[in-house]
């Protein structure tokens, strides 16, 4: 399958802060990749550096198997991106807007293009408004069809969903399926909601201070049968140690004093037999169902000792 | 680059702040010239009063020519102010509103696109000084009709044939622009350094009234400096209505305040290539 990104250990310091750590990732042709992480965890930046708003301390990004820093315009030619709110001009007009994108992406539209492409994002009827009489919806999917204006081949989203109501977090949804399914666009979504990257993503990367703490296809990383389970034991350091070092070692991190791992639902009574044959008392041993437990457990402030196969 | 020009001046077009400078520059100008219209022999009276006592004054000397060199005189110190409206705010503006970071996901070079908002506001200025020109000069020619000119200086008076002034204010107009290009300039540069667009309006008048201030001290420890401070070198537009021109003295304000306007912008992108967009 064809590389669409290929980032090789990008990393970006401000000043003393590390906001992306070694990260390394590929998006593939055609699919949704989903980027995932809680506020403050690299998300924005990542995504900068790739658009080339924000220039990375270290590491490499191939997009369209072309290095960024070498041919940044041919390549920005083939994307479309929102970063964070669409924040327009909002003293023209939706369709002056669109125009002025369109010219800045050096294409050229004819009038009833322009209104087709308000019609795809459901604003049509407010192409002559002043974009400052637009609510946050209608702002976004304004956005939206300014990213797409120029038929881009890799649209790259940051939070899309931020300030939609249901009705239009669904629509964004939709037409981001509608997209990557029926026109075979390659995209990809950074989120904080674990549930809006389930629902769309072929695959996914999770960040937290900006280091990778898991990767993968969904259907892998969230299938119904793995479980994630909290772990107390009379000896936690001597647990966890021995645990990265067995088979039960896709995710392992502590956090206030308990063990959190992944395991599959039938390896759950060999995980218990393993700790007592390693001479570890359980004292407690709970299922925690939810992936989104899980993933908001993963990522807040705590040691971070994770291990990772990918 | 042509297409980006034509977007950031339809941008600039399209902001209401734009038409501030011109409704300014429109109603001072109208009021310079009712009020002397209404009451100039008055005024006129009084700024010839010890001339009189030495000369005789005949013919129309309260024409076209000495109601634009008197508007002139008063607006040109305040035009830097308007001409910062807009170019404080090309960058800064666009930082602050969150459309910086759209548009440099646009295959658009940062630098193109910053000599494309630099030659922008420059459209702007020269458009707002031909306004200018347009409404001081022709509207007073038309209103006062013309004649010879005096040019009251502090220690002489320079009389100036009619047939020998127009040139005079069509050159007073481009050293002007060029003036103004620099504040421009200057503006263009704090933009890039700030993330709205109060800062840079302010800062770059902040720095026009220092500098005048110390342009018109007459403390030697500031002599040595004056050569080199731009705004010493703007007001210069008035040694075309001296007989002879000093030429020499012209071209070298002329170049200095060209090469303050290339070194500010040519630090407006450097910064700005090197700039991480974070807003």
């Amino acid at each position: 399958m064809e590389s669409i990104i290929q980032v090789n250990n990008l990393t970006k310091y401000f000043k003393q802060i590390h906001a992306v750590d070694d990260l390394s990732f590929s998006v593939q042709k055609g699919e949704v990749y989903g980027f995932l992480g809680q506020n403050g965890a690299g998300k924005s930046t990542t995504i900068r550096m790739l658009l080339t708003l924000i220039k990375p301390t270290n590491g490499t990004i191939q997009i369209f198997g072309a290095d960024l820093k070498d041919h940044r315009n041919k390549i920005l030619m083939k994307i479309g991106a929102i970063i964070e709110k669409p924040d327009l001009y909002k003293y023209l007009t939706a369709l002056e807007n669109l125009r002025l994108f369109a010219r800045l992406s050096k294409i050229h539209r004819t009038p009833a293009e322009f209104i087709r492409q308000l019609e795809v994002v459901g604003i049509a009827e407010r192409a002559t408004s002043k974009v400052k009489t637009f609510s946050q919806g209608m702002k976004q999917r304004l956005g939206i069809a300014c990213a797409l204006i120029h038929d881009p081949e890799l649209i790259v989203l940051d939070e899309p969903t931020n300030g939609l109501d249901p009705q239009g977090i669904a629509d964004v949804r939709n037409l981001i399926l509608h997209l990557s399914k029926n026109e075979g666009k390659t995209v990809l979504i950074s989120s904080h909601l674990l549930n809006e990257i389930e629902l769309i993503a072929d695959s996914m990367l999770i960040i937290d201070k900006g280091k990778k703490i898991a990767m993968g296809k969904v259907n892998e990383l969230l299938n119904p049968a793995d479980m994630f389970i909290e772990l107390q034991t009379t000896n936690n350091s001597a647990a966890l140690y021995k645990l990265q070092n067995s088979n039960f070692q896709k995710i392992v991190k502590t956090k206030d004093g308990k063990i959190l791992l992944s395991v599959h639902q039938q390896e759950v009574p060999e995980l218990a037999k393993t700790l007592i044959a390693m001479g570890i008392e359980i004292m407690a041993l709970q299922p925690k169902h939810s992936l989104e437990d899980f993933f908001l457990s993963l990522t807040t402030n705590d040691n971070h000792v994770a291990a990772y196969k990918n | 680059m042509w297409q980006l020009i034509k977007i950031e001046l339809f941008k600039i077009f399209k902001k209401p702040r734009t038409y501030i400078a011109f409704a300014a520059i429109a109603a001072i100008v109208f009021l310079i010239q009712l009020a002397l219209y209404v009451d100039g022999k008055a005024y006129l009276g009084f700024i010839l009063q010890s001339l009189e006592e030495t000369f005789e004054v005949q013919g129309n000397i309260l024409n076209g020519y000495f109601v634009c060199f008197i508007i002139l005189q008063t607006l040109l110190v305040h035009v830097p102010l308007l001409i910062a409206l807009v170019s404080g705010d090309i960058i800064a503006g666009e930082a602050n509103m969150g459309t910086l970071r759209l548009l440099l996901t646009k295959p658009v070079s940062r630098t193109t696109l910053m000599l494309a908002k630099f030659f922008a506001t420059v459209t702007y200025t020269i458009m707002l000084l031909t306004f200018m020109a347009v409404l001081a000069l022709f509207g007073s020619m038309l209103l006062f009709g013309t004649g010879d000119m005096i040019n009251l200086k502090s220690e002489m008076v320079i009389i100036l044939d009619v047939s020998d002034i127009f040139w005079r204010y069509m050159a007073a107009f481009a050293f002007a622009s060029l003036s103004m290009i620099t504040v421009c300039s200057l503006a263009f540069l704090l933009s890039v350094l700030a993330e709205n667009s109060i800062g840079p309006i302010i800062s770059t008048m902040a720095i026009i009234i220092v500098f005048t201030i110390l342009t018109t001290m007459d403390i030697p420890f500031f002599n040595a400096l004056k050569p080199f401070l731009f705004t010493n070198h703007m007001l210069n537009w008035k040694g075309f209505f001296d007989r002879p021109v000093n030429n020499m003295e012209v071209l070298k304000s002329a170049a200095v305040l060209v090469i303050h306007a290339f070194l500010f912008v040519s630090l407006a992108i450097l910064i700005f290539r090197k700039k991480d967009i974070l807003t």
